[in-house]
C-alpha cells in the first residue's frame, strides 16, 4: 500500500461522481455512527472552495484552521481538527472556503492523511467533491478503501459506473456501494430502480453495504446540524448506524422495507415469479 | 398466454423501472466501450496502413466506428476495396511504417 504511516487506521473516501446524491450527509452520519461505536474518527472535507461538511455536523462556527493551512504548514493537523463536543471521538478537518482545488495536491493529501493517522485515529472518512477532476484525485489519493454513494436514478448510476472505473485505476478496487434515497413504495410499484437493478447494472465489482431510505428526517437534522444517525426514530438514521457496523465487519441484515405482503405478492411467490 | 400470466403477476416490461434499467444498461455499455476520438482516428490510420500493404483502399472512405448490437458493443470497420494488389515473387508487398 502507499500509506505513509505505520498505522492500521482505515482511510475511506466517500464518492459518487454526480453531485447532490448525499456524499456529505453520508460522511457526517457514518462518522457520527462510527464514533458512537467507540471508533476514533476524523472526517476530512476534500471539497476545497465549497465547504459543506461543517454544516452537516453543525460545526461551522468553530472553524479556525482548515486543510490548506495544514498543507501550507500554518498549523499542525492536531490543531486544525475540530473535536465534536457531542462525541470527543469525532473530529473534522474542514475544507478551505476561499481557496480552490489546486491549493492541495494528491501527494499533500497523502501526507495530511498520514498525519491524521499518526494522531491515533482508527477511521478517516474523506468527503469527495463531485466530478472527476482534481478534487476527485485529491480525495482518493490518501484513501485505501472507497464507498460509492448512488441514488436509484439513471444519471447517478451512470456516473457511479464511471467513478468505479476511475477508482480501479487508483487501485481502489471493489468499492462499497450505498444506495441512498431509496423509495420502497416506488420500487414496489415498478416506478423506481431497485437495489437489485442497480447492482445488476454496475456488476459484481461493487459490494453493497447500505440501503438508505429517503427520509424527511435528513432535511430537519441537517437544518439543525445534527447527523440523523443520532436519531433513534429515523429509518435513515437507523440504517446509517447499521452501515457503520457493517463497515467494522459485523453482519447486520439489510432493511427490507416490507409492509405486509399484498395478495399479488403472495400469488407471485406461490408461482415462483419475481 | 405467458405474457398474460406475466401481466397478471405484475411483471411489466414497460414500467418506468424496467425502461430505466434497459436504458441504463445500454448507455453504460456504450460508456464503458467509449474510445476517445483521437485514438479511434489512430486506429483508423493503422488499419489503413496494414491493409494497404495488400489491398488498394480508398483511405477517405475507410470508416471505423463503435456500434451497439444487443448486449455488446463492436468496433466496426467499413473498408471499401478498390482492388487487391498483385503479389510479387511470393512475398507480400511491404510498405514503410
Amino acid at each position: 500500500m502507499d500509506k505513509l504511516g505505520e498505522n492500521s487506521g482505515r482511510v475511506i473516501v466517500i464518492t459518487s461522481g454526480k453531485g447532490g446524491v448525499g456524499k456529505t450527509t453520508t460522511t457526517a452520519n457514518l462518522g457520527m455512527a462510527l464514533a458512537n461505536l467507540g471508533e476514533k474518527v476524523a472526517l476530512v472535507d476534500a471539497d476545497i472552495g465549497l465547504r459543506n461538511l461543517d454544516l452537516a455536523l453543525g460545526l461551522e462556527n468553530r472553524i479556525v484552521f482548515n486543510i490548506v493551512d495544514v498543507v501550507e504548514g500554518t498549523t499542525e493537523v492536531r490543531k486544525a481538527l475540530i473535536k465534536d463536543k457531542r462525541n470527543q471521538n469525532l473530529a473534522l478537518l474542514p475544507a478551505a472556503q476561499t481557496r480552490d482545488k489546486s491549493a492541495v495536491s494528491p501527494q499533500q493529501m497523502k501526507v495530511v492523511v498520514s498525519q491524521i493517522l499518526d494522531e491515533g485515529y482508527t477511521f478517516v472518512l474523506i468527503d469527495c467533491p463531485a466530478g472527476i477532476e482534481q478534487g476527485f484525485k485529491n480525495a482518493t489519493a490518501g484513501a485505501n478503501e472507497a464507498i460509492v454513494v448512488i441514488n436509484p436514478e439513471m444519471a447517478s448510476v451512470r456516473d457511479a459506473d464511471r467513478i468505479i472505473g476511475l477508482l480501479e485505476a487508483q487501485e481502489l478496487r471493489n468499492p462499497y456501494l450505498i444506495v441512498n434515497r431509496l423509495r420502497p413504495k416506488m420500487v414496489k410499484s415498478q416506478d423506481m430502480l431497485s437495489v437489485e437493478d442497480v447492482q445488476e447494472v454496475l456488476g459484481a465489482s461493487v459490494k453493497l453495504i447500505g440501503i438508505v431510505p429517503d427520509d424527511e428526517a435528513i432535511i430537519t437534522s441537517t437544518n439543525r446540524g445534527e447527523p440523523v444517525s443520532m436519531s433513534d426514530t429515523s429509518s435513515a438514521g437507523q440504517e446509517y448506524r447499521a452501515i457503520a457496523r457493517r463497515l467494522r465487519g459485523e453482519s447486520v441484515a439489510f432493511p427490507t422495507f416490507e409492509e405486509k405482503d399484498s395478495f399479488m405478492t403472495r400469488l407471485r411467490k406461490i408461482f415462483g415469479g419475481n | 398466454m405467458l405474457s398474460l400470466f406475466e401481466r397478471l403477476l405484475g411483471k411489466n416490461n414497460h414500467s418506468a423501472k424496467a425502461v430505466a434499467k434497459d436504458r441504463l444498461r445500454a448507455v453504460i455499455l456504450l460508456d464503458r466501450a467509449d474510445i476517445p476520438g483521437p485514438i479511434l482516428e489512430q486506429i483508423r490510420k493503422e488499419i489503413f496502413l496494414v491493409l494497404s500493404r495488400h489491398i488498394d483502399i480508398d483511405e477517405s472512405a475507410l470508416n471505423v466506428d463503435l456500434e451497439k448490437e444487443g448486449d455488446t458493443v463492436a468496433l466496426v470497420a467499413n473498408i471499401p476495396i478498390r482492388r487487391v494488389k498483385a503479389e510479387t515473387d511470393g512475398h507480400p508487398p511491404t510498405s514503410a511504417w
